[in-house]
């Protein structure tokens, strides 16, 4: 087992490096650099600027230098921890980086534990149920929870909770918490925002994950040592529950890996409509400001958590199922 | 994910079939069959192939045309239409109501107010704005309008006054086709790169593996926005339509590593299958094998996952432009399009801003449809 961990961490590493390659030729992508937007807003401040001065700030910034120094001074620097500045902010990225990033991380998890516990006991529900009335309407709204784009129900769901419930919406704190300290107050406050978000970011996840349940547990249903395990008088509960649903599991287990990064995307987008303090809005915003070396530190940290989460789905499923680990 | 049993169970009715007929048909035929019967999949067909219609149709079938900005009519709700005559009969014409501007006197804000005395006929074939279709067919005729100096607003105006069912209809012709075009790329992608990867496995398959786990490794819409932020700014050279095209082959450079899996799956099954040990030992070369026995073997499986890819790629670029990093003006779509409602108290004041998105989850279910049944259609013998 410590071996399959340690080779899979490798392979991780392998990938981030690449990751990084990737998140640095976006940043070397669009047309006009950091420099031209740095000298514009010098000009702005002030008068001109002399030649010497421009040249000494493309020393500075290492605008002439060959590719792969450029690549190695950003990727060691990235590494020890300085992500670059972010022009508009007029602050080093990691400033703006890690509170932001812990919302993320927060919501990922809570989206991801709601929508693995719906759709395990909607999946078990309508195959054990299969044909019947309500089968019928969780396979309706699985649909709906497929074909509506996440930003548009939170639209919804908000003019919902603002216009019926006569809530304050939007952000993940009301008002008067914002910026006071945490307390148990400010964390209530928190979990009463929340439910939005998690609604929204898990529905599409959560309609396929309860789709890839319901198939699964009816294959296995079908098989002898269920029938078995009914022949011995067992009752239908345990032969569900401690027979046939553990078995069912697998798959899903396996699609752990594959369903972060739609939770992942949808809480970027999601995050814009309902004004929360994670990575999306800065992020986004920065991609349209051309800010680029904030967007690609947040693009790098969404790509490592997504490789994080991968890991662990990849341990996750080699310590369910032996024949992973020698494969 | 097209593993996954996404299909609402149709009663079969395959099975009262005289056995000898279907022994008769070919798999083409058996899967046409059985795709037919799939109510929910005709009604995707048939959906879809009547939206495509309207979009295209759309500067004919729209009053206004997309661009006109009416100062006068800025957030205005959409006019309401009656059966009812002047003459306070029933007749088959219909009305709708003279538009008056009022000031509130409350929110000091201009509203809109019916004037339900004076009743304007909506009149039919009329010659109003100017457009062409298909790009070649030049007109002025409309399907029905009003009378100036009054305008039409089926669905409402937006915040420059502007129809809202023109530009639904325009946006459409972007939505409904640039998940058609981008899967298409990707299925060229992913068909190349799956085979090879399948076909000659070892290094050429190990690289591949990487570098389809790299892609993966990237949440999707970020990576997508990241990749459009690229993109040079409209100019007169970089037309909003190099802007598309572009953003297609964005969306497909992302999209084609789910179906290089499942074609290299696929094709390394068919390697160890009789008739390719067959064509090897009779000779044939690997492009031989590839193109005759392999490629029209998985055919039908290529397609099923393609169709399965169309929604996520609409909903993509739905989300690109309704972050603003999409489709930009001149051109519209419907991402484009509900950009204007990102705020709860717009969408509150004015609902019609959210019709596009209707118009989204339409498509995408009726695609949805569409693969589902396909991909059920793909294994006939199946109960």
């Amino acid at each position: 087992m410590a071996r399959y961990i340690l080779r899979r961490s490798g392979y991780m590493l392998v990938t981030m490096i690449f990751v990084a390659v990737i998140g640095f030729l976006i940043i070397e992508l669009p047309p006009g650099s950091y420099l031209e937007f740095e000298i514009a807003r010098l000009r702005q401040l002030g008068g001109d600027m002399a030649p010497e001065q421009i040249r000494a700030l493309e020393v500075r910034y290492g605008v002439h230098d060959p590719i792969y120094l450029k690549f190695w001074k950003w990727f060691s620097g990235f590494v020890r921890g300085d992500f670059g500045r972010s022009f508009e902010h007029r602050l080093p990225v990691s400033e703006l980086l890690w509170q932001r990033l812990g919302f993320t991380v927060l919501i990922s998890v809570l989206t991801m534990i709601f929508s693995w516990v719906v759709s395990i006991i909607v999946g078990v529900y309508s195959a054990t149920h299969r044909y019947t009335i309500p089968d019928y309407a969780i396979t309706v709204l699985q649909f709906i929870g497929l074909s509506v784009p996440n930003f548009l129900l939170a639209l919804v769901l908000m003019v919902f909770a603002q216009q019926v419930l006569g809530m304050e919406v939007g952000g993940l704190f009301s008002g008067a918490y914002r910026n006071a300290p945490w307390s148990l107050a400010k964390f209530i406050d928190l979990l009463k925002h929340l439910w939005i978000p998690i609604l929204v970011i898990g529905a599409s996840g959560t309609a396929w994950l309860s789709r890839v349940m319901r198939g699964n547990l009816l294959d296995v249903l079908n098989m002898q040592y269920v029938q078995t395990a009914r022949a011995k008088g067992l009752s239908e509960r345990t032969v569900i529950w401690k027979h046939a649903v553990r078995n069912a599991l697998h798959p899903l287990v396996m699609v752990l890996g594959m369903s972060l990064p739609g939770i992942i995307s949808g809480e970027t987008v999601v995050a814009i409509v309902l004004n929360m303090p994670t990575t999306g809005p800065l992020y986004f915003r920065a991609l349209l400001q051309q800010d680029m070396y904030l967007a690609v530190t947040f693009l790098m940290f969404l790509a490592v958590l997504l490789l994080i989460g991968n890991l662990f789905a990849d341990i996750l499923l080699a310590w369910l199922d032996p024949r992973i680990r020698f494969e | 994910m097209a593993e996954a049993e996404t299909s609402i169970p149709i009663p079969e009715e395959l099975v009262r079939e005289p056995v000898s007929e279907v022994g008769q048909m070919s798999q083409w035929q058996l899967m046409r069959l059985r795709f037919s019967r799939n109510r929910l999949a005709m009604t995707g067909v048939i959906g879809l192939a009547v939206m495509y219609v309207i979009v295209f149709l759309g500067p004919f079938l729209a009053p206004n045309d997309y661009m006109y900005q009416n100062t006068d009519y800025i957030f205005g709700q959409p006019n309401s239409i009656t059966f009812i005559g002047p003459d306070g009969r029933f007749s088959l014409r219909p009305y709708t109501y003279e538009i008056s501007t009022v000031l509130d006197e409350q929110s000091f804000k201009f509203v809109f107010v019916e004037n339900r005395e004076k009743k304007v006929p909506i009149r039919f074939f009329v010659r109003g704005d100017p457009y062409t279709l298909f790009g070649f067919i030049k007109s002025d005729v409309h399907l029905f309008d009003v009378d100036r100096p009054q305008r039409f607003y089926l669905l409402g105006a937006d915040e420059l006054g502007r129809d809202m069912f023109a530009r639904i209809l325009m946006g459409g012709q972007v939505s409904m086709t640039i998940g058609l075009v981008g899967v298409a790329l990707g299925i060229i992608l992913g068909s190349i790169m799956g085979t090879a990867s399948g076909y000659w496995g070892g290094l050429t398959d190990d690289i591949m593996q990487r570098i389809i786990e790299l892609i993966m490794s990237f949440p999707t819409v970020p990576l997508w926005a990241a990749l459009a932020a690229a993109l040079p700014p409209i100019s007169a050279t970089f037309t909003a339509l190099h802007r598309y095209f572009l953003i297609t082959v964005i969306l497909s450079l992302v999209g084609w590593t789910g179906l290089a899996r499942q074609l290299r799956a696929k094709v390394m099954a068919y390697r160890q299958s009789d008739f390719v040990q067959a064509a090897l030992a009779a000779g044939a070369s690997d492009a031989r094998i590839i193109f005759v026995h392999m490629l029209p073997n998985a055919a039908s499986h290529i397609i099923v996952v393609a169709a399965l890819a169309i929604p996520s790629m609409i909903l993509g670029e739905t989300a690109l432009s309704f972050l603003g990093l999409g489709i930009l003006p001149p051109l519209v779509s419907w991402g484009a399009l509900l950009k204007s409602a990102q705020q709860v108290a717009v969408v509150v004041q004015h609902p019609w801003l959210m019709i596009p998105g209707v118009a989204v989850v339409i498509t995408v279910l009726f695609f949805s449809f569409l693969g589902d049944g396909l991909r059920d259609a793909v294994d006939p013998y199946s109960i």
